[in-house]
């Protein structure tokens, strides 16, 4: 009995130990403030960014951490951005109230959908989210008189946040509102892949078979964090929704699905920050080179793509953890 | 009338079903073979439909002459990246072949865009084949009935090949399982890639006959990748009959859907697809 306790207790020291904040992270924090005094005509990307990655680290929690791929996560993006900009246009435009109303109803679609996605693997598991995403696309495309089709949600008034921070051209507003929201997401998302759940999220990753065995119920738990993820990727799109005030049809589309999966993958998957590291990279890059022809910005995805598979499966923050690994 | 409407879209829509069974049965069978997810199929799709243009527009070949090179040079350069890239993620997981094959994709739309523009590229097909015939007052069309016999003739061949042939014998075992196999000396490694080059040129004659009915531009690949994935992962890996009555619903469905309710688009065929995977993770004729 008290060996079981020791050794538990052994076990919920180490936990502790891996959600105590490192001292780059704290740098790293201070630093997204730098955009405001250095770069404020950056700020409306600046904020993008945070949405961005707010929207990766919600992938990151159901592919890196339980291992469930997929092609079809801007579904719940998309879903979250039409509830915040349909309830804004139905006269309630407080921002906060907005946003938990959106990440609630996209975490309720996320754990309907759940239920399809525990019940399959492999290829059938990247057609079926591949699958709901189209779905979802071409049903918000045929139901125009809510969401204005192909000209998307216009009009979304949102309040001052607290009734005094008003969203201003300039995106200080917007910007501190997506950082705020970014860091709580983190912050809850460290809790939980530092928990006990997020060890058996993992041990389902590692190896699916053995998981029922020691008497883990899988299918729960890969309910539960597909369900969060959906209410964070929700959270995201209203976000997004709401401080550029307008909703357009590619909130839902296939690119943003693989964009987001390409910046997870970039940054380096089962890592959170490598979601925000990749949402970094490739919206800065995308920026900087936005006077390139799509085409060709996609060939250098591309190749992007395979040199990481190829060289550093683990994406550049396991690149950089392993580099310094090496030193030490 | 309306018989006449449903014959006519029945028509179409198993001319368009045997379209995709062409370009998509190649994948079926070497996800099969080696569990491979290979997004990049529907790029050596593409390839073949360049190939075959140019062919005919740069060098004079007959269409007759172009289908066999566009075959030819998928077949070709497939086996040149799975002998130097692909085989190196055998062992990996599903997203790392994912994430590399639509890089693949990616850098391929890239090169067509660049080296043909982003254009429909236009296809000339003999004469004989442009008109349409009649029969009992309803027209079908020549090109669609060519595509018919063609998958037909495929589909036989692939289904004597497999069952009646010492290397269908090989494939097949290989498929069940792959370990016992190489255990009793079958050389997997090269049987799939020879499976790999017919599966691959497969795909690239189907990009060549496609490009009279739904046209080519660089967006080929990652268009039809969509159908190619619907039609391999409902109709079960590794079943060739599988893929074909998954060819032919989804291409009935598809062309049934835009001729009748053109207003909700391909939603029918997505969440077909949904419904499907929902019920049978395997696929309609899967076995595992």
């Amino acid at each position: 009995m008290t060996d079981a306790t020791a050794a538990s207790s052994e076990s919920f020291r180490w936990l502790q130990r891996r959600r105590r904040f490192s001292v780059y992270e704290i740098a790293f924090w201070l630093a997204t403030v730098v955009p405001f005094f250095v770069f404020p005509t950056y700020l409306t990307l600046a904020s993008q960014i945070a949405i961005a990655a707010l929207f990766a680290i919600s992938v990151d929690l159901i592919l890196g951490y339980a291992g469930i791929i997929t092609l079809g996560h801007a579904m719940l993006f998309g879903i979250g951005a039409y509830t915040a900009g349909l309830i804004s246009k139905a006269g309630w435009g407080e921002p906060l109230t907005g946003l938990l109303l959106a990440g609630g109803f996209a975490g309720l679609v996320g754990f309907v959908v759940s239920f399809i996605i525990v019940r399959v693997r492999h290829l059938a598991l990247i057609m079926i989210t591949l699958g709901l995403g189209l779905l979802s696309y071409e049903l918000a495309n045929a139901m125009e008189w809510l969401t204005g089709g192909t000209d998307g949600l216009q009009g979304v008034d949102i309040w001052p946040i607290f009734g005094t921070f008003k969203f201003d051209l300039w995106g200080y507003t917007a910007y501190g509102y997506a950082l705020i929201v970014l860091f709580i997401g983190l912050l809850l998302s460290r809790k939980l892949v530092h928990s006990a759940f997020g060890l058996s999220l993992r041990g389902i990753r590692e190896n699916l078979k053995r998981m029922p065995a020691i008497g883990s119920n899988y299918r729960g738990h890969l309910q539960k964090i597909y369900t969060i993820s959906a209410a964070m990727a929700g959270v995201a799109g209203a976000l997004l929704a709401q401080t550029t005030s307008t909703v357009s049809l590619d909130t839902l589309s296939f690119q943003r699905s693989a964009d987001v999966v390409v910046m997870l993958i970039l940054g380096g998957t089962g890592r959170l920050y490598g979601a925000i590291v990749g949402a970094i990279i490739f919206m800065v890059a995308r920026d900087q080179l936005a006077d390139m022809n799509p085409q060709y910005w996609y060939f250098w995805i591309g190749l992007l793509l395979m040199f990481v598979v190829l060289v550093t499966p683990d994406g550049i923050l396991g690149a950089l953890s392993r580099l310094a690994r090496i030193r030490e | 009338m309306v018989i006449k409407q449903i014959a006519i879209v029945l028509f179409d829509g198993f001319a368009f079903g045997m379209l995709l069974f062409v370009l998509s049965v190649g994948l079926s069978v070497t996800l099969g073979l080696m569990n491979f997810i290979n997004l990049a199929h529907g790029a050596f799709g593409m390839l073949g439909g360049y190939v075959a243009v140019a062919s005919m527009q740069y060098l004079g070949l007959p269409f007759f002459l172009a289908l066999p090179a566009a075959f030819l040079a998928a077949a070709a350069v497939s086996v040149i990246c799975e002998r130097t890239l692909f085989r190196r993620l055998y062992r990996s997981d599903e997203l790392n072949q994912v994430l590399f094959t639509i890089g693949l994709v990616f850098v391929a739309a890239a090169a067509a865009a660049y080296v043909f523009g982003t254009s429909q590229q236009p296809i000339q097909v003999p004469s004989f084949l442009r008109g349409s015939i009649e029969f009992s007052g309803m027209r079908f069309g020549a090109y669609r009935l060519f595509l018919i016999v063609v998958a037909l003739v495929i589909t036989l061949l692939l289904v004597f090949g497999l069952e009646l042939t010492r290397f269908g014998a090989q494939v097949r075992a290989s498929v069940d399982n792959q370990r016992t196999a190489q255990g009793l000396g079958l050389d997997v490694d090269t049987i799939f890639a020879i499976t790999f080059a017919l599966g691959s040129g497969l795909a690239g004659l189907g990009g060549a006959l496609a490009v009279e009915i739904v046209g080519l531009d660089p967006s080929f690949g990652f268009h039809y990748l969509v159908y190619v994935l619907i039609v391999v992962s409902v109709g079960g890996l590794g079943s060739i009959a599988g893929s074909f009555f998954a060819a032919a619903l989804l291409g009935i469905c598809d062309v049934a859907g835009k001729y009748l309710v053109p207003e909700i688009g391909s939603f029918l065929i997505y969440l077909l697809l949904v419904a499907i995977l929902f019920v049978r993770p395997i696929g309609l004729f899967g076995r595992r």
